[in-house]
């Protein structure tokens, strides 16, 4: 099955990378959830928390606020002034 | 002792002195250079993220924005100078100010009024000596950049940009600072921020394949307004980082050539003490043996 390829970067370093099964964040929409083979999107995050679940089921959080979100080819990219793992 | 060889001596001990300031000062830049050097790398996902998002939104939409067309007219641009606030780094700041006078009689051969950010206290003291204005200045921090303070820049060259010309905004912002080439090579460098001129990592589909649609959310004039801001702070606060790595290294690079310096000194004036030294001692000599021999002709008579 593919997978999503993450990348979540604070302003000053690299949070967080790795390979994941599926991505649900807060954009100032409301949340969303994005699997492989999402169309590209690119949104403005809102305060609030990613998950992110890996492929064994697990899952990583973080806190990220002002940011965006872009994704392209199965790349998901959360970039954040302040980010940290939770 | 002699007159001569106590100020000999004098010199040395100066010249000594001055190479252990000038060795300590190498030695701190040396370390210092690695933290800044991971500070450059540190950041660097993030602009390059960034970019890539910026590029795309270029690339892909074709909705009139500030941030992708250029204006018809450009009255005034706005120059934003990163120089260091200590000297003592042989022609770091030197070299950023020269080429923003090269680029400001570019911009005014082109008919365009220029107004300066300046960061740094060189080139405020150089401003200041030349009594030429600057609309904002920053002071302090320059070795060791915070985000917030590329923010605070940010945040005045983007409000200066979405003002309009005729009531004192700019049309362009330049960016001029040292890039970290090397630890020996550093290079002053001329950025034009906005309008965006180069765009970086642009995909072009291949031929056959699909325009990848890109859906915004909420819609595509709030994502690029979110999107101006922080695309204008990375790339500052990339300057700062790069300027910040420059600067020490530029700092090394002197201090070490100053400490070569004294210790050619000291060894130039430690000759010239050991000759006043041996010329003391044979005078000495040629006056004992000459009072000797007046006293055994003397004797003789």
């Amino acid at each position: 099955m593919a997978t999503l390829r993450v990348d979540l970067v604070a302003a000053d370093r690299a949070v967080w990378s790795g390979e994941a099964k599926m991505v649900i964040a807060k954009t100032v929409e409301g949340e969303i959830g994005l699997l492989p083979g999402h169309e590209p999107i690119l949104a403005i995050l809102a305060e609030g928390e990613v998950r992110i679940t890996l492929e064994d089921g697990t899952g990583v959080k973080a806190n990220a606020t002002d940011g965006f979100l872009s994704m392209e080819h199965d790349v998901v990219t959360i970039v954040a002034r302040h980010a940290e793992l939770v | 002792m002699g007159a001569q060889l106590r100020v000999y001596r004098q010199k040395i001990k100066s010249a000594q002195t001055t190479k252990k300031i000038t060795r300590a000062m190498e030695l701190i830049s040396a370390s210092r250079i690695a933290k800044a050097q991971q500070r450059v790398a540190a950041s660097a996902p993030y602009s390059r993220a960034v970019t890539r998002a910026v590029s795309a939104v270029a690339t892909y939409s074709t909705v009139a924005h500030p941030l992708t067309t250029t204006p018809e007219k450009i009255e005034r641009a706005a120059v934003v100078i990163f120089t260091s606030d200590r000297g003592l780094a042989g022609a770091f700041s030197s070299n950023v100010l020269k080429e923003a006078d090269q680029l400001t009689a570019l911009l005014k051969e082109q008919g365009k009024d220029v107004v300066y950010y300046l960061v740094g206290r060189k080139a405020v003291g150089n401003f200041s000596f030349r009594r030429r204005t600057a609309v904002r200045n920053w002071i302090g921090g320059t070795d060791l950049p915070q985000f917030d303070t590329a923010k605070e820049v940010a945040d005045a060259v983007v409000a200066a940009f979405n003002t309009e010309a005729s009531e004192g905004g700019v049309d362009e912002i330049h960016l001029v600072y040292n890039r970290f080439l090397s630890m020996i090579a550093q290079v002053p460098e001329v950025v034009r921020l906005l309008p965006l001129e180069i765009v970086e990592g642009e995909e072009a589909p291949a031929s056959n394949e699909v325009f990848p649609l890109y859906e915004f959310e909420p819609d595509v004039t709030k994502v690029l307004d979110a999107l101006l801001p922080v695309y204008i702070e990375s790339r500052i606060y990339n300057a700062m980082l790069q300027s910040a790595a420059s600067e020490h290294a530029a700092r090394q690079k002197a201090m070490k050539s100053a400490t070569d310096n004294a210790d050619k000194l000291i060894k130039n004036y430690t000759r010239l003490s050991n000759a006043a030294r041996q010329s003391e001692i044979t005078q000495q000599i040629s006056e004992i043996v000459g009072g000797a021999d007046a006293l055994a002709t003397s004797d003789e008579d």
